[in-house]
């Protein structure tokens, strides 16, 4: 490798993209080989709260109908006051998640600042629109960005469809196959200014419900203590729920469920053995 | 007829030499030093955005003296070096020895080949994970590389103030007692530096991944002793920096260092 020092007219700026193509090394989405059976990732959702915004996701990486692995990662730190979550053609997903996190880091190095929360944004609406030509054969990645606003003191969350277009969102979002039945949750439960606990709570229900309903999310395995990922992003930075928390969460939830099917007492017991 | 004049090529070398030197000289020093958390670099830098020691990768700091906005281009140079290696490969092949080879070779060939040389003398510091030392490549503006595990000492006045750090220098200091140190260094007899004239900036294990954090004004005050009368400056000053890593920039204020009371 040798040092990448550009003439002053071709110098690639503080763009990283940019610069993997100066350097001829594949950026997104430069592949044209499909294969038969790609890994889909599935459910994350988003929502804000009081003090930043919390961001959730399941672990199911399918395969057509079988699940390809159980413990996949779809939240990730995108920076150090936001993340990024993502729906899609797994192997693409990652990727793109991998040059965004480093180009975040390079623009902050190079330029001495970092960017601000919609740059960001827009960075990563470049990226899912550089890949549209293989969302078009089917291997759409969709990625839901949220982050904590430095400069209006606020969480914020971007929603993105295949063609990079990119909206900000006022409370929540979810995307993935499970999107709409987490999105439904949330919004049942949702209510301006929810404390932390709260909303990870809610974040929590609304994966249980969209595992309850889409074949392509992963619910809470109790069986291998796989559980889904939250994250939580406030003017501290980001920071991942600890596991035991969010494995007591689920377990709670489905005790509830549980309780609620017993047939207790005063309703309809129907058809006791004597 | 004109001759084409003869020029010995030790002569040649020997003006390069003194003309990059003559540069570096008119600049200020700067001390890079193990301490007991992993590297101190401080440097005297009046200015608060023109930096001389920034970032390269997780555990790699650069530093530069001489003229700035031919360091500058190799620390950019720097940062797409490593930004590129981390992500073709992984974020743990990415280390200092090689960057400081490239750096070497380039100033060894621009020393050679062109007409001017590079006025610059730079370091690259890394912080050591288990089993490595700490390390500090200091390369000079004709492509000598030498490799330290103690400290190095960058600029014009190199020697004086290499003999300065070397009579005390001990690798378990804490980071007040190891700033103080290399202050009291950097400034020498007869002279002294406030907050307000220095660039302070570490590579620390207690940092995570990215080892690398700017040393606020607010701390700096605190190493200098200033603030017993903390109180007593309610507003006026104007450059307490806030936050490490990721400190915006608006908020920092460029003007004159202001006297420190000592």
């Amino acid at each position: 490798m040798a040092l990448p020092l550009f003439p002053p007219t071709e110098d690639p700026g503080p763009d990283f993209s940019a610069l993997l193509r100066r350097s001829g090394l594949p950026t997104v989405s430069q592949g044209h080989e499909l294969a038969p059976s790609v890994r889909h990732a599935t459910t994350v959702a988003a929502l804000r709260f009081a003090e930043g915004i919390v961001m959730a996701g399941d672990r199911r990486a399918t395969e057509g109908h079988s699940i390809a692995h159980r413990a996949m990662e779809k939240v990730f730190p995108a920076d150090r006051y936001s993340a990024v979550a993502i729906a899609g053609a797994a192997g693409f997903a990652v990727e793109m998640v991998r040059l965004f996190q480093t180009q975040l880091e390079h623009y902050e190095k190079v330029e001495g600042v970092t960017l601000s929360l919609e740059g960001k944004a827009n960075q990563l609406a470049q990226m899912v629109r550089q890949h549209l030509p293989l969302a078009m054969q089917g291997l759409a990645v969709v990625p839901l960005f949220a982050g904590y606003d430095l400069a209006r003191a606020t969480g914020r969350i971007f929603t993105y469809d295949v063609t990079g277009g990119h909206y900000e969102e006022a409370d929540f979002q979810a995307t993935g196959s499970g999107g709409r039945d987490a999105r439904t949750t949330i919004k049942l439960g949702y209510r301006e200014g929810l404390s932390r606990s709260d909303a990870v709570e809610l974040a929590v229900q609304a994966l249980y419900e969209a595992a309850d309903e889409d074949a392509g999310t992963g619910g809470p395995d109790v069986v291998r203590g796989i559980y889904p990922i939250v994250a939580v992003v406030t003017a501290d930075g980001y920071a991942e729920v600890p596991e035991p928390e969010v494995a007591d969460r689920f377990n709670t939830l489905i005790a509830r469920k549980h309780a609620e099917r017993e047939p207790t007492g005063g309703v309809t017991g129907g058809g006791e053995p004597a | 007829m004109t001759m084409p004049f003869y020029v010995a090529p030790e002569q040649v070398m020997k003006d390069r030499a003194e003309y990059a030197q003559k540069g570096i000289a008119r600049g200020r020093s700067l001390i890079a030093t193990v301490y007991a958390d992993g590297v101190l670099i401080v440097a005297e830098n009046p200015s608060r955005s023109l930096h001389k020691i920034s970032e390269i990768y997780d555990r790699i700091a650069f530093a530069g003296v001489g003229k700035y906005n031919e360091y500058d281009q190799l620390r950019v140079a720097g940062v797409r070096h490593a930004d590129t290696k981390g992500f073709a490969f992984s974020r743990e092949d990415v280390d200092a020895r090689s960057l400081a080879n490239l750096y070497a070779q380039f100033l060894g060939n621009v020393f050679t080949h062109e007409m001017k040389p590079l006025e610059v003398e730079i370091l690259v510091a890394e912080l050591g994970t288990a089993g490595r030392n700490d390390q500090l490549y200091h390369i000079a503006y004709e492509g000598t590389i030498t490799d330290e595990d103690r400290f190095a000492v960058l600029g014009g006045d190199a020697e004086t103030i290499t003999e300065r750090v070397a009579a005390d220098w001990r690798a378990d200091r804490d980071l007040l007692t190891a700033i103080r140190a290399a202050v009291s260094a950097l400034a020498g007899p007869g002279r002294t530096l406030g907050p307000g004239d220095l660039e302070v900036a570490l590579l620390s294990r207690a940092n995570g991944r990215r080892a690398f954090r700017r040393v606020t004004n607010g701390e700096l005050e605190a190493a200098f002793g200033v603030g017993g009368g903390d109180t007593s400056a309610p507003a006026g000053e104007g450059t307490v920096r806030t936050s490490g890593g990721e400190d915006d920039q608006a908020a920092v204020s460029d003007t004159s260092p202001e006297e420190p009371p000592s």
